[in-house]
C-alpha cells in the first residue's frame, strides 16, 4: 500500500503539550515539511521565543536556540551572522512579536535578515492565560480586557504581515490561515516559499498564521477554528503582501 | 596586529579595547552608540568588515546583546559595549546567557547615573557588574583596567576566562580609561588551552546529537542543580582566577585600595605618603568577580589598616570588610559621582595623612 501520510523527518515522533484544538502543532508540521522538503534539517538552527511555543527544541529535531520573550530576531540575527551558511528562523506569537518585541521585529526585517519568521497570530497571549494582545479583536474580551478590547484605550489590532511589508528590507510577507484543507494547502505553499527565500538567499521572509486558541477564547476546537475564518480572516485579509523575488 | 611586537602605540583606551579583540579573533560585534565608548563600534565598524566580520549596529542595547547571544550560541567570538543606560537594558540578556552558559564580552565604559547621569568618570556599576545585574541569582566575570595596556591585556583574558568556564565576561572601566591616550604595546594573543564548544548549536548535521541552547530548566531538580554547579563554578574561578597588584604592602601598617581609574591617583597619593615616611602601601584588585579576597585576608594578617577609596558613596567597601580579618578597620573615602569629582593625588594623601596618623 503506498503509504500518503507520515510524520515529517523535521518532528520528533513525541506527544506535543499542546490543547486540544490549538494551530500551534499545525504550524509546526508545516514548518518541518518545508525543512524536509529542502532536505535542510541538518543544517537549521531554530530560534525558539517565549509563550506556548517555547518547546519547539521538544518537538523540532533541529538545532535551538531559546530567545528572551520578543527577542528571536535579534538572536536570529547574531546566530545567521555568525553562520550565513546555516538555515535560521524564528517562531513567535503575537505577544512576543507585536508588543515586546516589536523593535526586533522591524529592524531585522529592514536590515533584510536572511532569515525566516513563522508569527502565529491567536489574538491573545496563551501561554499566561489569555490576557490582551497587540492582535486582540476590537471588543474581544479577554482576561485583561473584561470589558472587550475598547480601541479609544487600547488601540487596534495590528496587521503585521501588512506592516512589515511596507519595509525595503522585506523579501516575502504573508498571511496564511490554518482552519480549512483550502487554507491549510496554500498555507504549506507560503510556508515554503517562506524557507525558499532563505535557501535561494532572497531576503527576509515573514509568514504570519492565523491560529486558534480555544483554551483562552473559552471556546470548544470546532468553534475555535469557525472563529478564525468568521472573525479574523475578515480583519486579517489572507495573502501575500511582498513577493520581490516572484517566487 | 601589524605593529609588531615590540612597537609602541599611542592609543586611547577604547581604541586598545576593540585591537584587542581583533587580536582576540573576535569577528563579531554588535553595538548601540552612547557616550563614553563610541570609539569602541567605531573602530570595529571600520576593521570588522575588512576582516571578513560582522559589524551591526544594533537597534538597541536589547537588540546587541540578544545579537550577541545568538551569535555566542553557534560558538564564535562576540562582543558588545556600552556604558550605565546601555548597560541597564543588557541585563535581561546577560541573565539569558549566564541561565544558559554562554560566553560572551560585554565592555562596560561606566558613565554616572542614575537615570541619563552624564558622561563624566564613576565607578557606581561596581554593584551592578558584580552582582549579576539582572533577575535570577548569578555572577558574570568582571575585570578591571586602569591603564590603555590593561585595557588591551583584559580584553584578551576576558574572552580566554569566558570561554573557558562559559560565563559572560565583563571589562569594566569608565571613560578615564576609556578616552586616555597612552603608550601600547599590542602584544600577540596569548597562547591558551580553551576547551571545545561542543555544546554550541551548529545545525545538527547528519547523525549529530540535537544541541539546545537555552536557559529554561523545568525538569525535577534540573535548576537547582543549575544553581549548585554554577556556585561550584563561580567558586573554582575564585581559586583559579583571582588578579590583582600589591605595590609596596610588605612593611605597610595602612593599605589603601581601590580599582581601575582611581587606583592610579591613589598610586601617586601612596608615592607622596612614602616620601613623607609614612609606611603604606597600595593593592589594586584586577579581577572585581572573582574578588581577590584572599589577598585582602593574608594582607589584614598583619596590617590593620585599609582605606577603600572609589568614584561612589561605596560599593567596592562591602567586599573589603567581607575580606578583610576581623580585627581590621576599614575606612572609607568616596566621590560620588559628578562633574568634577574625580580626586586629586593632594587631596587623596590628604586622605591618606589623616588616617595613617589617626
Ligand atoms: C520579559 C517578559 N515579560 C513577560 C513574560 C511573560 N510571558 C510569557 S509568554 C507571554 C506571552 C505569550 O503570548 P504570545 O507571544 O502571544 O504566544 P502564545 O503563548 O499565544 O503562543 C508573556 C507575556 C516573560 N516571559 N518575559
Ligand atoms: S493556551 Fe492556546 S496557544 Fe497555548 S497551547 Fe493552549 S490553545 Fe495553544
Amino acid at each position: 500500500m503506498k503509504q500518503v501520510f507520515s510524520r515529517p523527518e523535521s518532528l520528533k515522533d513525541i506527544q506535543t503539550h499542546f490543547c486540544p484544538g490549538c494551530h500551534h502543532g499545525s504550524v509546526h508540521r508545516l514548518a518541518a515539511e518545508a525543512m524536509d522538503e529542502f532536505g535542510v534539517r541538518g543544517e537549521t538552527i531554530g530560534v525558539a521565543s517565549v509563550g506556548c511555543s517555547v518547546f519547539l527544541y521538544g518537538y523540532f529535531d533541529v538545532d535551538v536556540i531559546e530567545a528572551p520573550h520578543g527577542r528571536a530576531p535579534a538572536v536570529a540575527t547574531g546566530a545567521k551572522r555568525a553562520r550565513p551558511d546555516r538555515i535560521v528562523f524564528s517562531y513567535q506569537g503575537d505577544g512576543d512579536l507585536a508588543a515586546i518585541g516589536t523593535a526586533e521585529i522591524i529592524h531585522a526585517a529592514n536590515r533584510g535578515e536572511d532569515i525566516t519568521v513563522i508569527f502565529v497570530n491567536n489574538t491573545t497571549y496563551g501561554m499566561t492565560g489569555g490576557q490582551m494582545a497587540p492582535t486582540t479583536m476590537v471588543g474581544q474580551k479577554t482576561s485583561t480586557s473584561p470589558y472587550g478590547r475598547d480601541h479609544s484605550k487600547d488601540g487596534y489590532p495590528i496587521r503585521m504581515a501588512e506592516l512589515l511589508a511596507q519595509l525595503e528590507g522585506v523579501g516575502f510577507s504573508a498571511r496564511v490561515a490554518v482552519n480549512s484543507p483550502k487554507n491549510v494547502m496554500q498555507a504549506k505553499k507560503l510556508m515554503k516559499t517562506a524557507f525558499r527565500y532563505q535557501v535561494e538567499k532572497k531576503g527576509f521572509a515573514f509568514i504570519e498564521v492565523l491560529a486558534a486558541c480555544p483554551t483562552n477564547w473559552g471556546m470548544n476546537p470546532l468553534a475555535a477554528n469557525q472563529r478564525v475564518g468568521d472573525e479574523m480572516v475578515p480583519y486579517f485579509p489572507l495573502g501575500v503582501y511582498r513577493n520581490t523575488a516572484n517566487l | 596586529m601589524e605593529a609588531g611586537l615590540s612597537t609602541k602605540l599611542f592609543v586611547k583606551g577604547n581604541e586598545a579595547v576593540a585591537m584587542a579583540s581583533v587580536e582576540a579573533g573576535c569577528r563579531y560585534y554588535f553595538g548601540y552608540p552612547i557616550t563614553p565608548q563610541s570609539d569602541i563600534p567605531e573602530y570595529l565598524s571600520r576593521e570588522l568588515p575588512r576582516l571578513g566580520g560582522e559589524f551591526i549596529q544594533a537597534e538597541s542595547e536589547i537588540g546587541a546583546i540578544n545579537m550577541l547571544l545568538g551569535a555566542s550560541a553557534t560558538g564564535v567570538r562576540c562582543m558588545t559595549s556600552s556604558s550605565g543606560p546601555g548597560i541597564s537594558l543588557k541585563q535581561e540578556g546577560i541573565s539569558y546567557m549566564a541561565g544558559s552558559e554562554l560566553p560572551g564580552v560585554i565592555v562596560d565604559i561606566m558613565r554616572q547615573g542614575p537615570g541619563l547621569g552624564g558622561i563624566d568618570a564613576s565607578q557606581a556599576d561596581y554593584w551592578q557588574a558584580t552582582r549579576g545585574g539582572g533577575h535570577g541569582g548569578y555572577r558574570i566575570i568582571v575585570l578591571a583596567p586602569a591603564s590603555v595596556q590593561e585595557m588591551y591585556d583584559l580584553t584578551m583574558l576576558a574572552f580566554d576566562l569566558s570561554d573557558i568556564y562559559r560565563i559572560p565576561a565583563m571589562v569594566l572601566a569608565d571613560s578615564v580609561i576609556g578616552q586616555m591616550k597612552e603608550s601600547l604595546v599590542a602584544n600577540p594573543r596569548p597562547v591558551a588551552t580553551l576547551p571545545a564548544k561542543d555544546w554550541a548549536v551548529r545545525g545538527r548535521g547528519e547523525g549529530q546529537l540535537q544541541q539546545v541552547v537555552k536557559s529554561l530548566k523545568l525538569g525535577d531538580g534540573e535548576m537547582e542543580a543549575h544553581h549548585w554547579k554554577m556556585h561550584a563554578r563561580y567558586q573554582e574561578l575564585a581559586d583559579a582566577e583571582c588578579r590583582w597588584e600589591e605595590l609596596q604592602t610588605d612593611d605597610a601598617t595602612l593599605i589603601v585600595t581601590a580599582f581601575g581609574s582611581v587606583a592610579r591617583i591613589a598610586r601617586t597619593a601612596v608615592a607622596m605618603a612614602r616620601a613623607e615616611g609614612m609606611q603604606v602601601g597600595l593593592l589594586r584588585p584586577i579581577t572585581l568577580f572573582p574578588f581577590p579576597s584572599k589577598a585582602y585576608a593574608d594582607l589584614s594578617t598583619r596590617c590593620k589598616r585599609f582605606l577603600d577609596i572609589e568614584l561612589s558613596t561605596g560599593q567596592m567597601v562591602d567586599d573589603v570588610r567581607l575580606s578583610v580579618a576581623r580585627d581590621t578597620e576599614v575606612d572609607f573615602y568616596g566621590r560620588p559621582p559628578g562633574a568634577g569629582s574625580l580626586p586629586t593625588p593632594e587631596e587623596l594623601f590628604e586622605q591618606i595623612a589623616k588616617n595613617y596618623r589617626r
